[in-house]
Order: C-alpha cells, then structure tokens, then sequence
C-alpha cells in the first residue's frame, strides 16, 4: 500500500479542511471554554459533522455509516486537530463506536452504532483508574447478579463523559487488579440507578468525567464481547485510539509550527526577522524533521489498521509514541518562539500547548507505548 | 504468471547459477567490499568474478539505460532483482563512489559523449572514482576552495590540495571542484572536473582516523593535466553540478545504517541488549536499556517508512522537495550514531577494548564502528550545514 493518499481521501482532506476553518474556528473552542459551556463542545456543530457522515466514517452502511476506514477518519481528525476543534469525534467514535464495532453483536450495533452515525447517541469509554494509562490495571468490580451484573468502582478521565448516553466500562469479573484476564466490557445507560458523573474541566477546555459506579446494574444484554476477555477487544480499540489520536495530535502540531514559523518571519528585532537567527533556524528545521516522521508512521498505521496488518498493534504504538515524544518538543519550543505573547491567553499557542498535553498523556505517553512495543518484539 | 513473476522466477534461476557461494556470505561492508578499479587484478579474484557477471547484465547499476551498460530495469524490476539477492544473501557485487555519485549526476548532467566514455566503466567496475570536493580552507563553506585550473586551449593544468579524499590512495580518477575564475564571486568561478590520477602531477598521502582505519587521503595536484573534454557543464558553472551530486551522496550516507549485517555484526539491539543486561520475565532486566533499545527500533521503522513515503510521494508524481535528502542524511545519521552508542552502553566494558585477547571479534568491532559513527554527522555535509539548508529551502527562512 503506497503511503499516499488517494483521490478520494485527498477530497476529504480539503472538504474537512475548508468545513473546520469556517465552522469550528479557534475561536469557538475560545468561547466554549470562557462561557463554560455545558457540552464543552457545539451541538450544533456536531449535528452538521454527523450530516456530512463523519460519526459514522468507518462504520458500516447497515448501521448509517459511510463504510470508509481508519484512515478516512484519521484524515478528519488531522484537520480538527489543526483548529482544536471540539466535538465528540474522539470520545463517541473513535473509541466508543470502534468498541461496539468490534465487540458488539448483532442487536447491539443495531441499538447503539446507528445512534453514534447519527450523532444522536454518545459514548464515552471508562477505564482508566488512576493517574496513568495503564488498561488492565482496573480495580471495578462486576459480580454476577441473577442472570446480569452489578458494577461497582470508580473511573476517571472519561472523555466526554459528562454527556454521554452510555458509557462502556471496563470491570473485573475475574482475577486481580492489574491481570490481563478476567475483564469484561459493559455498555451502561449513563443515566441508571449507581451511576454518579462528575464533570473535570480539563486545561485544554475540554471535559472528562469523573464516574462512580456504585452497585450500577449491567444486564447480560449490556455486556461487549466474550466475558473474562475484555482486554482482547481492549486492545484493538485502543490500536483504533492511538493511531487514531496520534492522527489529531498531528493536525494540531502541524498547525501550531506552522503559526511559529509565520511568527518567525514577520517578528522583528535587533532589526531582522527573528527567524534569521541561527539558534532558532535549526530548532526549527529539528521540529520540521520530526512532523515529517511523524506523518509517516501516523499513515502507515492507519492504513495497516484498515488492512488487517498483523503488525498493526505495533505500528499503532509506534506512531503514539512518536507523536507523544513530539508534543511537548513541537508545542514547548513553538510557546518559546513567541517570546511574551506566548504566554498570553490571547495567543492561541498556549491553546495548542494544552491541547498537546492533553493528547501526550492520553491513552499512553510515549513510554507506555515503547513499552508496550517491546513486549510485542519480545524483548 | 505475471511479467514482474516470470521476471523474478528468471533473476533466481539466473542467480542461483551465477552468484559463488562464498559471495553468499557475510562480510563486514568496508574492507571486505569489492572495489573495481584498474587495480582490479590484484584484488579477490571471486569477487571480481561475480562482479563481472553481474555487470553483464548491467546489473551491477540495474536502473540504469541500457545504452550506457545499465540494467535498464523498472523501479519494481529492480526491486525484485533486490529481493532475489537478499534472500541468498548475495553480497552487492560493487561498492564504489562512482555508483553511488557520479553516474546519476553524469546520467542527467553530462554530455552524450561524456556519458558513453564514463557512464560504462563505473557499471563495469572497471575504474574507480574518488571525489574531490574539501580543502583544508574549504569544508562547510565548499565554495571557498581554492585549488587552481588554468585553461591551456585543450586542456587544463590543476594545482592545488585536496583533502579528506575517501580512497584516493587507490582510486584512477577524481572527480573535482576547481576554480577557473578567481575574480568571480565564489559560487560563480568554480568548474566541475574529471581528473585521472595516474600521472606524476596527482599524488596522495593517508590520514589516520580515530577508528584507527585509513580510508581517506591528502590529495595534492602539482601541474596536473585535465581533458577539456572533462569538464562537466559550463566553465565556471560547476557549483549547480557539485549541489546535485552532493543530493546523490547524501542519499547514499543516510542509507547507511540499512547496509548488510557484516561478518562480525552482533546479534539484533534486543538480543544483544538481553544477552549483556540479562532478562527477567523474558524482557530486557534493565528497564532503562530496554527503553532505550525500543526507542532506537522505533526510530529506525520511522525513517524507513518516512523513506518509502518519500518514494511513493515521487512516484505519486508529487512534489518532493531537493531538501528531502539533507532531512534523510540528518535523521539516518544521527539515529546510527545513536544505535552504536547504545551498543557500547550495552556492551559495557567489553566495549572498551581496542585489540587482542579478552574481547570477542564483534565487540571490538562495534568499538570501532562506534568511532566511525562520528564521521557520520561530518561526511557529506555536517548536521549543521543540513539544518541550514532545510531552514533554507523547506522553511524558507531568512538569510
Ligand atoms: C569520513 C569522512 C569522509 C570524507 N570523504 C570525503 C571525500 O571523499 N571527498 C571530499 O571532498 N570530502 C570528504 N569529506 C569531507 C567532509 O565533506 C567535510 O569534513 C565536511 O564537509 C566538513 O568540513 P570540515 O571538516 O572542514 O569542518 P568545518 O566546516 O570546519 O566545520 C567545523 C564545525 O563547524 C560547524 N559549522 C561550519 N559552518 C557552519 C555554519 N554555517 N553554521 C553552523 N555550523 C557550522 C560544522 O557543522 C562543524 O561542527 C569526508 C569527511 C569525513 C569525516
């Protein structure tokens, strides 16, 4: 598969391109953060993403998707990246719709995956327990009640999950905390009896939610895939997630040099452009070099995930990895290249700093997923 | 059967008949490298051998036009004929600067003549080629080189001093940087020339590396004697020449890191990594060195797929920029230094050995390999100079 876009998907680019610069500008993210909207993202303007069918990109027509793939989405994720667009791409389906996709039977995509192409129904995912990604270190438990199951636990860092409509937690049905075995993947109504959501205002003006589980009942008919085997699924979802995100990261990295090259060539002191100055030419060319790897192994892991790659978990990784080791490089030196209007809230820099920072820790840092690619090479 | 698969099932047979068996095992990339030459008759006669067969075909430059003794082969042929090597292991029948500079800077630059007299020898191995570009005034800064060329009617008379000349000792001609007009500014008087070597006004002098290796040269021109006719492009218009091959070498010196494993190579980083750190749970025991090794292999996969987009890029008919190489040999450079870094971290003391007994032949290897590495980021152009160009051309930045 040549690591090119095609026709088509070249069409896609410019089409999100054009839709996310008139529509979901900067600007918005600025006002839903300083109104403390209650969504933290327009509704409106998400209703329009799903009419253009990007709730549904890889998702089958059966179920109101477009029947495109990872890399359609990835695509659009890129361009939202570069504005900061907020919306529940990520949170709904990226990560949510992917887990019914590859988990859910029949009834369930039915139920649920038309709601998520269409915009109108929202997920969220829940797994993580502590400070860190860490996936199978979940301590939620799932005991067995009648014929379904009773939750209990805590969850934190749930994107988007203060408005979800149902959230898929990941709960220990057996084994320790931190086993690989014994966990299972419920789809909950996020409105039922047990479930407490408080929201997380999170620095880069996006929401997570704090959950509680506290004896939530899961019916048999709520349970993803095979019982005890919910770290198989996880795994898969997560490879969507982080290829998908390192995707995001790209668009939004991409843009915020780009803004700081501009700012070199136009800021002027000691009578030249700034960007004249050696010391900053080179760090310059430095972040341009690790864009430019970053492009190809985003692609290539996308495209393996699209083709069934047996290498496509690493590769997923590896482009995770990469684009959270330059995060911090890219958005850290881009603040610096501003000088003092780079630590103004008025410069939206400091918006893609936070951003960075959100998507370097999320779903792994750059060492869990070094990690991670070591144990896949079996070292 | 596809043409590309009956191409492919005829390059096997034609291999299996062809290529010795004992160039069919490792070798460590350098010394153990054929090198052609007129020389040639003094060097391993099987290599030759091989070389020789392979060059008949035009194989030896398999993309090449066949009209000047090249393969003539499409890029996929060509990747075949690749393929069907690596899977004997066959060596690369010729190592030569000619191959990797000059020939795809003459191919597109040099004149139809030039072409037939120069183009078949470096296929044929035949002649081996040095480049002369740095002077001991003129490193990063090339285009300040001084070394002289007076035009005698048909021919030229050099004087001057070249130096790092990469296997001038042995090479039959260079191919050089001269400048024909000391009043012009100093992009705008310097000529592009081919010079043989075998005449009493070209003398050479080695220069000793700290990998304790001598592969390079002082190369000294004292009324040296030049064919007009050798002269490639315009008089005082060599600088546009000299810039293209530099694309060509920097290609070649960032792929290094991709070459064949040679006979004393150590295992793969992870093995080599859980053999001297020890392994617990199966793992690499020391989480450092571990994350070290993955960060290295996944740099690697990086490059190599940001290599191959280039190339579907190019092929795609999109626009590739003329910097593409400068960010290739940075990244490539810096990412084998790193490798043999961590090699010696790994190694540890065993690293530290310079000769004799108490070390096995490839950890003394890696010691200097580790040493070579430095030349690296300095060959072809510095880091820094390369940073200048991509700031430069990608970037646009200002001067
Ligand atoms: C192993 C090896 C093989 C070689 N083979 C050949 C060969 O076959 N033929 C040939 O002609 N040459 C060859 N060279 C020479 C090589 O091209 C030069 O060494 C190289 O271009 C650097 O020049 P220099 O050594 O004079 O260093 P200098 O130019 O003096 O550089 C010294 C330091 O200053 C830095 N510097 C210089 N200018 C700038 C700038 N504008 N901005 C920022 N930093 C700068 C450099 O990056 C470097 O760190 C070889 C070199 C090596 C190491």
């Amino acid at each position: 598969m040549p690591l090119v876009l095609t026709e088509e998907q070249e069409l896609l680019r410019e089409t999100a391109r054009e839709f996310v610069a008139e529509r979901a500008p900067i600007a918005q993210l600025r006002q839903l953060r300083d109104e403390r909207d209650p969504s933290g993202f327009s509704r409106e303007l998400w209703s329009e993403m799903a009419q253009l069918g990007w709730a549904g990109i890889p998702f089958s027509e059966e179920y109101g998707g477009a029947d495109l793939g990872y890399t359609e989405l990835g695509i659009v994720l890129e361009e939202t990246g570069r504005t900061l667009a907020a919306s529940p791409l990520v949170s709904s389906v990226l990560l949510g719709g992917s887990t019914l996709l590859l988990g859910g039977n029949e009834t369930q995509r039915k139920e649920w995956l038309t709601g998520v192409c269409g915009g109108e129904t929202l997920l969220a995912l829940a797994i993580q327990e502590g400070p860190h990604h860490s996936p199978w270190n979940v301590a939620t438990r799932a005991e067995t009640d009648g014929d379904g199951y009773r939750l209990n636990g805590a969850k934190t860092f749930v994107v988007d999950g203060h408005v979800a409509d149902r959230l898929i937690v990941a709960a220990r049905s057996a084994g320790e905390q931190s086993e690989r075995d014994g966990l299972t993947l419920f789809c909950v109504d996020a409105s039922a009896p047990g479930v407490g959501l408080a929201r997380a205002s999170m620095v880069d003006g996006r929401n997570a939610a704090r959950l509680t589980l506290d004896g939530v009942r899961a019916e048999r008919s709520e349970v993803l895939g095979e019982i005890g085997q919910g770290a198989e699924l996880l795994d898969a979802v997560l490879d969507r997630g982080a290829a998908g995100l390192a995707a995001e990261m790209l668009g939004s990295l991409d843009t915020a040099f780009q803004k700081t090259l501009a700012y070199l060539k136009q800021r002027e002191q000691f009578g030249v452009p700034i960007g004249s100055f050696q010391a900053l030419k080179h760090r310059a060319a430095r972040m341009f070099v690790q864009l430019e790897l970053s492009r190809s192994v985003v692609l290539d892991a996308l495209q393996a995930l699209d083709g069934d790659h047996p290498d496509a978990s690493a590769k997923a990784s590896l482009a995770k990895a990469q684009l959270s080791d330059a995060a911090p490089s890219i958005a850290n030196e881009c603040v610096q290249m501003h000088g003092g209007i780079g630590v103004t809230d008025e410069e939206d820099i400091g918006l893609y700093l936070k951003r960075a920072r959100v998507t370097q820790f999320a779903l792994g840092d750059a060492a869990f997923h070094r990690d991670r690619y070591a144990g896949m090479h079996g070292y | 059967m596809s043409d590309l698969e009956s191409f492919r099932a005829e390059v096997r047979d034609w291999l299996e008949k062809n290529c010795p068996p004992e160039m069919r095992t490792p070798y460590d990339g350098q010394t153990q490298s054929y090198w052609g030459g007129r020389k040639r008759h003094e060097q391993d006669p099987i290599a030759r051998g091989w070389c020789e067969r392979m060059a008949e075909r035009g194989w030896t430059a398999p993309t090449w036009p066949r009209e000047y003794g090249g393969g003539g082969l499409s890029r996929a042929e060509a990747r075949v004929l690749e393929q069907e090597m690596a899977r004997i292991h066959a060596r690369p029948p010729l190592a030569s600067i000619g191959l990797m500079m000059l020939g795809p800077m003459l191919l597109e630059t040099g004149t139809e003549e030039q072409k037939r007299e120069h183009v078949p020898p470096i296929v044929k191995g035949e002649i081996k080629w040095c480049q002369g570009y740095s002077e001991p005034g003129a490193g990063s800064d090339l285009a300040s080189l001084q070394t002289r060329a007076e035009d005698r009617g048909d021919h030229f008379i050099v004087n001057g001093q070249k130096i790092w000349t990469s296997g001038a000792d042995t090479a039959d001609m260079i191919f050089c940087l001269v400048r024909t007009d000391p009043e012009a500014p100093k992009h705008d008087g310097i000529s592009f020339l081919l010079i043989d070597m075998d005449q009493p006004g070209v003398t050479t002098s080695p220069i000793r590396l700290i990998s304790g290796s001598s592969p390079f040269c002082q190369t000294f021109f004292s009324d040296a004697r030049a064919e007009k006719r050798d002269l490639i492009g315009t008089l005082n218009g060599g600088w546009t020449v000299a810039k293209r091959l530099l694309q060509f070498e920097r290609q070649g010196i960032g792929n290094m890191g991709n070459r064949n494993p040679g006979a004393n190579a150590p295992p793969p980083l992870p093995e080599l990594a859980k053999r001297y750190c020890g392994t617990r749970d199966g793992r690499i025991a020391d989480p450092l060195i571990r994350d070290r090794v993955a960060r290295l292999e996944m740099q690697q996969q990086a490059i190599q797929k940001t290599m191959a987009r280039s190339g579907d890029e190019a092929k795609a008919g999109q626009n590739v920029s003329a910097a593409t190489s400068s960010s290739f040999k940075l990244i490539g450079t810096e990412c084998n230094q790193a490798k043999f870094d961590l090699m010696t971290s790994i190694l540890g003391a065993q690293s530290l050995g310079w000769e004799g007994d108490g070390f096995e032949a490839y950890e003394l290897e890696t010691t200097r390999q580790w040493l070579r590495s430095f030349a690296n980021t300095i060959e072809g152009g510095t880091s820094e100079v390369q940073l200048n160009i991509i700031a430069k051309r990608v970037l646009g930045l200002p001067d």
